[in-house]
Parts: C-alpha cells; structure tokens; sequence
C-alpha cells in the first residue's frame, strides 16, 4: 500500500490539549532548574522518589485517587495513593526493623505483583537503593547480579526462590534477608526467608522518609555490554525530575489519564515508566500481572478505558500476527496516545497502530544509562514512520564522528551516519558503573555521552536509528550480553568454544543464536543440541538463553583471540564478510 | 488419540523449547508457565509445535484459554477427536 512518509497531525488528533504544543518555544524557554521547581521536596530539606511519587498525593487532594490497579486472575485490586503511602511506610519500616539501611542494595524478582511496587517505592522512602531483576532470569544471571550489586536483601516469591534462588543460596554471601510474598494469600514458610505480609502486618504504617540528596543513590540498573560481566548503571533520586518532564512532554500524562504501560519492572522502562513516573503525574497505572496474550490485550485496553498506552515494538508485532479482526471487535474510544519503545518501531507498525487502533504509534528512544526519555515522536509531532523522533526539551542530540586524533565532533550534515550522542548533564543520566569507572569514562568524550548506536539525522532534526555499534543482542527490547551466554555455554563439559550473535526476527527483532565448538570425544547430534540449550535455559532463563545451536568445527578468531562474532552473523546471514584480514586462518 | 499417547506428544513438543523439563516436575492444573521459563516467543513456538505435530488449528483467539497443561490436553482432546 502506498503511504505518505509523514503521518501529519490535525486538530482531530488533538483531542486533549498536549503538554508539548510549540516545540521549538518549548525548548528554548527549558530550563532543568524551572523543573526542579515543579518538584515538592522533602519537608526538612532534600529529595526523595518516593515522596514526589506517592506522599505527595497521598497528602493532598488526590489521596483517594487510584495509583494502581493490578489485573490478576481475580478481581482487579485498587490501591490509591493514600493506601499506597501506608503500605510502603510498612515496607520501609521491615526494612529498617531489619537493620537495613540507607544505600544497602535491595533486589526484586517477581512478576508483576503488588509486593514488588511496594517494596520498591518502600526502599525509596528508606533510601535503600533498589536493583530490579527479571523473574525470567535463570540462577546464573540472578546470582551474577546479586553479588555485583552486594545485595543485602531480596524480595521474591516461594516459587521463584524455590526454583532459582534456594539452591544459590550458598553462593551470595552478602545477601542476609529474603523476604517472600505469598502466592496464594496463606504466610509462606521457607527455611532461611521471611513472610513479608506477616512483617509488614507487624509495623506501622507511618515512617519518616529518609534525609535523601538529589545526588543519593536510588536504583542500581544491570545492563549488558559486550564483554565481560553485566554492568551496574547507577542512578540517583535527583532523577526523577527527568521522569517528571518526560511524563508530561512525552507521553503527555494529564491528571485524569488511565495509563497501561507493558514494560515489566525487571526492566529500566517498567521501573522508570511502569512505577515513577505515573505516579509523579497522580494519574492511574493498570498493572497486568498476566503475560502476553493478543485478546487479553485488547480486552484491558477496552475495558480499563485506557488512554495512554506505553508498549513496545515486539508486542505490537506479536498483535500485528494475531490479525486486525480480534482487535476489530472491540473499540477503543478513550485511547488518545500510543508510544513505544525497546527497539526501533519498523513504519509498518506505526501504521496499524493508525489503521487498526485509530492513532498511529509514537516510537520514542532511550536506554538504561540515559534512565528516562531523550528522543520521542510526541502527540503534537508530525510523524515520519521508522523515526525516533526529535530530542525532548532539556536534552540536545547529535550524530557525532571520532577523527583521527580521537577527537569526537558532532555533525552537521543531514542524513549522515554516526553515532548517537548527547550533551551530558541531563538529571536522570547514570552516575557510573558500579565499580567500573573505567567503563563509564569509555561513555564520554569531552562533553558528549556516546550512546553506541548508529543512527542519522535528518534536514528537519528527526532522529533514524542505523544499528549497534557493538555486539549487543536487542531482543524483544532487552539487551542480552554475548559474552553472559558463550560463558555459560562454556561451563558445559561438551563446549571448546561458544559465539553467540542476534540473529534478526521479524517479531523481537533479534534472537540469540549460538554457535559452539566441541571439545575432543563429543560429537554433533540433535540430541547433544538440546542437552546444551537445556543446559542454558536453566543457567540463564528462557530471556537470556539461545533459541538457536549450531555446531561449527571451529569458531573464526582474530589475531588476538577473540571470536568474531561478526563473522558469524554475515555468514548466517549469507552476507559479504568484510574485512578478514585479522582473522586467524581461513 | 489415546490420552497417554497425546501427553507424550505434548511433552516432547515442550521439550524441544524447553528441553530442561522433568515430566515428573510438571503439576498439570497449575500454570504451565509458572513451572517453565517460557518467555512469549517460547510459548508461541510451542503452539505452533503442536499445530504442527497434531495438525490441529489452534486459533490465536483460543490462546487464553491455554493456561496449564491440563488445559491444552484437554483442548487438544477435544480437537483430534
């Protein structure tokens, strides 16, 4: 079908008046500290998430607002924000009864549960700083994680802990508290972990929030590189001014908005904007604990009466298939802005959200490090389908070059290819690597954060995303270390070698695929296949383990050692190899 | 299809997703996906599995319904009938 390469917006698109209405005013009058202002601060002095987030609604007119609303497979369970304020003060005071106090690490593994928002925004209020993880994470990547991060407490559930963590239990020496939410309502009884209802029914629901600085440490986000081990983007209570003006010009939250984000908490998308910044703007969360299901999906955002919704490309794709006639039967009349992001939304997608939904999809980029929004397609923009957007308020963008010297300068020239960089300084952007100063300084040259995607900027300032400048896998919007896989490929007694790359899919945009070489005495069989990708799925998970397993003779190396992992993927690919000329032998 | 016959065939689809699952772990009224990492494309791989090795259709409006194991044997009972 023929398509024009701009979705312009008209005042029918507008039906609520944006946040964002003059781009270029906007910017322009922007000021970091004019939106400090719109903050509450702590009473006595300070900053903290947790009280911008819930006490301060819970002490004003919007008490009985409701903050969340969890879908489970019983009746949807509201907490308003004045409930909310009183059960994180209970979470906070465990925590401090427990002896845990402020800048200790707490971990979360957990679906999307009641327990996991309040023991984050609890430890908020106690200034214990919050790492999430991913329940679909195996033991290895939980444990790995753990131990960088020093954990001193976990929050999980019985049957999480008994499948992944109980039988680790002995390899994380920092960790003293597991705190277990119930499944099925009764008090668990775990040897080694705590009930946590039965504590939190123990303490008081008041708690003075903890003396937090803009620049005290609040969440601790694992992400991959590369190489080596996964690393610690640590980020601070003062970002949450950054969630504050990317929840209002980005996904433009009004007061009365319903608002479903589906990024799970594991994630920095589901914590950033799946728990912070909903709540800054008062508005109400939908929370589905259940996972993907197309008819589920548009049965929520019938019925809740959705009106902003904040996805990602793999779950729009994973609609797409299901076919536009599950979707053609219901309507969806208080939907009024769609954005997603995780990966690049291919243009296709922005037109069904459009053809399908009745409002195109508003692909918008960020990442770990950069700990909230930078680039959006907002309601006002036009759109041009396949783009990032243009860089919100605040934030300056550009394609940068290295030149000889190493010099890094931006460039002017539209449409050139480069990397995506932006102007240190933003309030939400990490603050190091745990214990790897070395890795956070390789992120900036001069004032300039280097992002390590490719990307293109056009004559009117749109952003196009290119690709990785690394080995990254991106699947479903998740970053997958190569190195965290070929490692656990490699404690198997059958694996020489191991190179994984990201194959590309047409749904999650890549899946991880290995490739391994056997040591002497084993042989390449189906069944030896699936006893590694067995193997791998218990180590890391189903989100982290292969899809794929080939068998290679021998894995193609540098003059240095290291696999090429680009080789592997241009002969899967069956593309030209390039440049092989460091390659150990043919 | 006799019911064991069924089973067995479903098992050794999940198994070739999930080829770490002990039979004897699975408890077929409770979640399937509780019991096994299966993210969404896992699940979805599984489906397609058994549409393929049953021929059986399996529309995307009856993936709902698919929660545990009990569920799917009976689905599928039902439709090779």
């Amino acid at each position: 079908m023929d398509r024009p390469a701009i979705i312009r917006k008209t005042a029918a698109d507008l039906r609520v008046p944006p946040n964002l209405a003059d781009y270029a005013a906007t910017r322009e009058a922007f000021s970091w500290d004019a939106v400090r202002a719109e903050l509450a601060g702590l009473p006595g002095g300070g900053l903290n998430i947790a009280h911008e987030a819930v006490e301060r609604h819970a002490q004003g007119v919007r008490r009985d607002h409701v903050a969340f609303r969890f879908l489970g497979e019983k009746a949807p369970q509201d907490i308003s924000y004045g409930e909310l304020s009183g059960l994180t003060n209970r979470f906070a005071n465990v925590l401090r009864s427990l002896g845990v106090g402020k800048g200790e690490r707490l971990f979360v593994l957990s679906g999307r549960i009641p327990e996991l928002y309040i023991a984050v925004l609890g430890s908020f209020k106690n200034g214990t700083v919050v790492s999430p993880l991913f329940s679909a994470f195996g033991p290895e990547p939980i444990a790995t994680r753990l131990n960088l991060g020093k954990g001193a407490v976990l929050v999980t559930t019985e049957m999480l802990y008994r499948r992944k963590v109980e039988k680790i239990r002995g390899e994380l020496p920092t960790l003293r508290h597991v705190l277990l939410a119930s499944e099925d309502g009764r008090p668990t009884n775990v040897p080694g972990t705590l009930d946590l209802t039965t504590l939190m029914a123990q303490t008081s629901d008041h708690f003075d929030i903890a003396p937090t600085q803009a620049e005290d440490m609040s969440l601790l986000h694992f992400t991959s590189g590369t190489t080596g081990t996964p690393k610690g983007a640590m980020h601070v209570h003062g970002a949450v001014a950054t969630h504050w003006a990317t929840g209002k010009y980005a996904l433009d939250l009004h007061p009365d908005d319903i608002y479903w984000c589906t990024a799970d908490p594991g994630w920095v998308t589901g914590t950033s904007y799946g728990i912070i910044a909903p709540l800054l703007h008062g508005v109400t969360s939908i929370i589905d604990e259940a996972e993907f299901d197309a008819e589920r999906w548009y049965r929520i955002l019938a019925e809740q009466k959705v009106s902003v919704w904040y996805t990602a490309p793999t779950a729009i794709r994973m609609l797409m298939k299901a076919g536009a006639e599950i979707a053609r039967k219901r309507a969806f009349p208080h939907l009024r802005f769609i954005a997603s992001v995780g990966e690049p939304l291919n243009p296709e997608a922005v037109w069904w959200g459009k053809e399908v939904l009745g409002l195109p999809i508003h692909d918008n980029w960020w990442q770990t490090e950069t700990g909230g929004i930078m680039i959006a397609n907002t309601p006002a923009f036009d759109i041009k389908p396949g783009s990032m957007g243009r860089p919100l308020p605040g934030i300056e963008a550009a394609i940068v070059k290295k030149d000889a010297a190493g010099k890094v300068s931006p460039v002017d020239t539209a449409d050139t290819e480069g990397e995506l960089a932006l102007k240190a300084g933003w309030p939400s952007m990490l603050r190091g690597y745990l214990n790897n100063e070395e890795r956070y300084r390789k992120c900036f040259a001069g004032e300039w954060y280097l992002s390590g995607d490719l990307a293109k900027r056009d004559a009117d300032g749109y952003f196009w995303f290119v690709g990785r400048a690394d080995d990254v896998i991106k699947s479903a919007g998740h970053l997958i270390g190569p190195f965290e896989v070929e490692s656990a490929l490699m404690e198997h007694p059958a694996v020489a070698e191991a190179g994984v790359i990201g194959k590309p899919d047409e749904t999650v945009g890549e899946v991880v695929k290995a490739f391994v070489s056997l040591k002497k005495g084993f042989e390449a069989s189906d069944s030896l296949r699936m006893e590694l990708l067995g193997h791998a799925r218990k180590k890391l998970g189903a989100a982290v383990a292969p899809k794929e397993i080939d068998f290679l003779p021998s894995l193609p190396r540098t003059r240095s050692g290291k696999i090429m992992r680009r080789l592997l993927k241009a002969r899967e690919l069956g593309l030209p190899e390039g440049d092989t000329s460091t390659l150990e032998s043919s | 299809m006799k019911e064991e016959e069924l089973r067995a065939t479903v098992i050794a689809t999940l198994k070739t997703i999930a080829p770490e699952v002990e039979e004897g772990d699975l408890h077929t009224d409770k979640p399937l996906r509780n019991q096994v990492d299966l993210d969404s494309m896992d699940w979805l791989n599984f489906l397609i599995g058994l549409h393929e090795k049953l021929k059986v259709d399996i529309p995307e409006t009856d993936y709902a319904k698919l929660v545990t194991l009990g569920d799917v044997l009976a689905y599928l009972q039902a439709k090779t009938k």
